[in-house]
């Protein structure tokens, strides 16, 4: 029985948002319903699996199955999932700290381990839902918290080169404030055969109005993009302030997937401890 | 009294420690022995000591059979067989000796070290070195093997159906010299050195450890994903485990961390797969906020916890049982669910497939605390049998359209919908939720959630499982996990005196069946809690829970050196005099 299409709305739980007004997660998530709609999803197929944080809080938004675990643990969550249930589109989304602080490291190793599924980072450069701290993304001489009044004085977490160093083979990054754009780089991302990863620069009205003047900055990358070169793909994303946006880099890499077929039973193992 | 204790350990039992420096085959010669042994009918187990080196360094491997289940060592060993003295010293302490033991040895390695000639144990000289290199590829611990065989009073020919099996995979030539490098050391010396056992009853038997037990039981529960990060003593299972979940539709994930580990599970088993991770101390430590995920998300999953010398590092090639306190009160939040232990290596099969399952029905987690000295030791078990449990997990297939996730039902267990069931569709939370799921931060909710998270718990029958009991008397003796072997030892011991004594040992740890262990308790004048940890831990929960008459007492030895059963015994007649 042909189904009708659905429409980016239908892909909506209907949850209000807890995000406040003017939030870049609004376009995020506007964006992803509509890359869904664009595939042709059905609902029940799609896993939305987040950690903690104003941005992890999206899959509750979305209409179909979600996992909103712990703080830095999406990209493991979801890894297990994929391995048992392959059959599932897997889309992992949260944010920089929850990315690139305290699960900074199943980032390096989801990158390297090349899973089908797509990480969306929602890169605001600041710890919104705790009121505002500085990130792994902040600037160093951000001194807007009073956790760190002389600012972090450590450079900047690079979210992009660190992924190409660990091994991604789908690098993009995204701007809330072009949400057709964003919605082409979801969808290129969703259909990657592997572990696609896309930053997301979603600025937080709260705790970073400064991040309003990002409009005039973020500009579409003017080398040739995206590249399957990787050293090439290194200087594009050194020689860059980090507000450019575009696919960077898309290179196939053999993605790691058990197959999950049972070719014999289990008393034949057992039988191995007969004396 | 105590030397009779001994007499009778000697006539149902045989002990023989094998000691030597690294890489000369010390544990291959223990499991050889072992395997022999049940060949000949008898049960056994086998415990090695290794030195913490990665490779090489000393090792022994401690061996008793008996014609009955064996599942602690001895008070003391029979037979010592050195095959070098290098580093003895470190063993002396785990190898006790009396003056009816003996000591088997090569003249050309050195004098008997002095610590060990002062029990008076007799010693018999063998020219293991000489014999060895008379053949290619000779092994001085074939010579040992074959003269310890006819002490033991072995049969040659289960030694040598021993020898080929374990070591068909190094080859014909191999096998060749250590037949007859067996033999030389069979016939050297054919003085009988005492009665040998009574003959065993020819059970069917496995040769298994408790890792692999763990995951026999694992996979009767229909575990078919893990996630688990390298640690001593908890990796063999891990090892076990990886290719043949890869051929019965499953897989193992090498995770870059426990943090990942536990999460991992959580994802499978959200995806409906049975999940389960194996790990020491210090990565259930790293595993805990995971767990408390996986319970209010009401995501089943196992983790086995071998236990190693705590806390921190402590030490992790031996056994302690220390981390009863984190399984039980690890997590923050109110957050009861299941922690169990296995009694002995044979049921680390039943317990595991029995934790599994009762965290997949009631989509809970489940800690099943085994530990160094179940999960390394090798033991000859009766099967195991496959028991009937039906305990799966309740799956909504086609939800209708008044379908809750949280719903708070008659059992307080709600159906589960799977990712790909149309019309199911949730999201699995870590925050407190209402029945739809929803993120809730008010009271009504928060209290209806706990109560549902509790009562599933409280509210099943768990049946005659949760506790091994067996014996009567006015003494009574509660334990749990891997002490029960040597607690059991010392009733037997005591009944050889026409003494009998009542044990209860505990699998199933929480929820704590408080009547059902008060009725055990029943009445009994002396109470002891014996556990091998420093503190106390059963025995400080049993009091919390208001379930230990007053006069019950503490046997609380930490580890890493493994009771023995001389020392309950001692503490149970002392003050009875």
């Amino acid at each position: 029985m042909p189904v009708p299409a659905l429409k980016a709305k239908d892909y909506k739980s209907g949850i209000k948002p807890v995000w406040c007004p003017g939030c870049g997660h609004f376009a995020v998530l506007a964006a992803l319903t509509k890359a869904m709609a664009h595939l042709g999803f059905e609902k029940e197929r799609v896993a939305v699996v987040s950690g903690i944080g104003c941005s992890s809080r999206l899959p509750a938004y979305i209409d179909s199955y979600g996992f909103h675990g712990i703080h830095g643990r999406a990209l493991a969550a979801a890894s297990g999932l994929k391995a048992a249930r392959p059959d599932l589109t897997v889309v992992v989304a949260g944010g920089d700290g929850d990315g690139f602080s305290i699960g900074g490291n199943h980032f390096l190793h989801a990158c390297r381990r090349n899973m089908d599924m797509t990480y969306i980072v929602m890169d605001n450069e600041v710890y919104g839902m705790t009121k505002g701290q500085a990130s792994p993304t902040t600037r160093p001489t951000w001194t807007q918290s009073k956790m760190t009044p002389h600012g972090t004085g450590i450079p900047r977490f690079n979210p992009a080169a660190i992924a190409l160093a660990a091994g991604a083979g789908f690098i993009a990054r995204g701007y809330s404030g072009e949400p057709a754009e964003m919605t082409r780089l979801l969808v290129e991302a969703i259909e990657y055969p592997g572990f696609a990863f896309v930053q997301v620069l979603s600025g937080c009205v709260t705790f970073r109005p400064d991040q309003r003047g990002w409009k005039e900055v973020v500009h579409p990358f003017i080398n040739d993009v995206p590249t399957e070169d990787r050293i090439k793909a290194a200087q594009i994303i050194q020689a860059d302030e980090g507000k450019a946006t575009g696919i960077i880099y898309a290179s196939p890499f053999p993605v790691w997937q058990p197959e999950n077929k049972q070719v014999t039973e289990l008393n034949l193992f057992e039988e191995e401890f007969c004396i | 009294m105590n030397n009779n204790n001994e007499v009778s350990e000697s006539n149902n039992s045989y002990s023989v420690a094998i000691t030597g420096s690294g890489g000369s085959g010390a544990v291959t010669a223990g499991r050889i022995v072992l395997e022999a042994a049940a060949r000949c009918g008898y049960l056994g187990l086998m415990t090695r000591s290794a030195g913490p080196q990665i490779r090489g360094g000393e090792s022994a491997a401690m061996v008793r059979f008996s014609p009955d289940p064996v599942e602690c060592m001895g008070n003391h060993f029979d037979l010592l067989v050195a095959l070098d003295w290098l580093n003895i010293d470190r063993f002396a302490d785990e190898i006790p000796l009396t003056d009816k033991s003996l000591i088997l040895c090569d003249p050309a390695a050195g004098d008997v070290p002095a610590q060990l000639r002062s029990n008076g144990a007799e010693i018999r000289e063998v020219p293991f070195k000489v014999f060895a290199s008379g053949l290619p590829e000779g092994r001085i611990n074939m010579v040992a093997l074959g003269a310890m065989a006819m002490i033991c009073g072995l049969q040659l020919e289960a030694l040598e159906a021993s020898v080929k099996q374990i070591l068909q995979r190094k080859g014909g030539e191999v096998v060749e010299s250590a037949l007859r490098a067996l033999s030389l050391g069979y016939n050297h010396d054919r003085r009988p050195v005492k009665a040998p056992l009574l003959p065993g009853e020819r059970y069917d038997v496995w040769s298994i450890t408790g890792n692999q037990a763990c995951g026999v039981g694992a996979l009767r529960g229909g575990v078919r994903f893990v996630a688990a990060y390298p640690i001593t003593p908890a990796s063999e299972m891990l090892e076990w485990l990886a290719p043949r979940l890869e051929k019965l539709g499953g897989s193992l994930l090498q995770a870059e961390d426990e943090l990942a580990s536990i999460n991992m599970i959580i994802g499978a088993s959200f995806g409906g797969v049975p999940s389960l991770t194996a790990t020491s101390g210090p990565g259930l430590s790293l595993m805990v906020e995971g767990l408390g995920l996986a319970l209010v998300s009401e995501t089943p999953v196992t983790v086995v916890n071998v236990m190693r010398g705590g806390p921190s590092t402590g030490i992790p090639t031996k056994s302690e049982q220390a981390d009863l306190d984190i399984a039980l009160y690890g997590l923050h939040g109110d957050a009861p669910h299941l922690v169990f232990a296995p009694l002995s290596i044979h049921d680390c099969v039943f317990t595991t497939q029995w934790a599994v399952q009762l965290a997949e029905h009631l989509q809970t987690i489940s800690v099943v605390l085994s530990d160094q000295s179940l999960g390394q030791s090798q033991a000859i078990i009766e099967i195991p049998p496959v028991p009937d449990m039906p305990w799966r997990r309740a799956i909504e297939e086609a939800p209708d359209a008044d379908y809750m996730r949280y719903r708070v039902t008659a059992d307080s267990i709600s159906p589960m919908t799977l990712p790909g069931t149309p019309g199911g569709m949730y999201t699995a939370d870590g925050l407190e939720h209402n029945e739809h799921g929803t993120p809730s931060s008010m009271a009504v909710d928060h209290r209806e959630q706990l109560n549902k998270r509790l009562n599933k718990l409280e509210e099943f029958d768990y049946g005659d499982d949760w506790a091994e009991i067996e014996g009567q008397g006015d003494a009574c003796i509660i334990t749990w996990g891997s002490s029960t072997g040597v607690v059991k030892e010392a009733r037997k011991k005591l009944r050889w005196q026409s003494r009998d004594i009542r044990i209860i040992a505990i699998r199933l740890l929480a929820p704590l069946q408080k009547q059902k262990l008060s009725r055990a308790i029943g009445g009994a004048g002396r109470i002891l809690v014996v556990e091998q940890n420093h503190s106390g831990q059963l025995f400080r929960y049993l009091r919390a829970q208001g379930v230990l008459p007053k006069q019950a007492e503490s046997l609380a030895q930490p580890g890493p050196l493994p009771l023995r059963s001389g020392r309950i015994i001692r503490l149970l007649t002392a003050k009875d005099e």
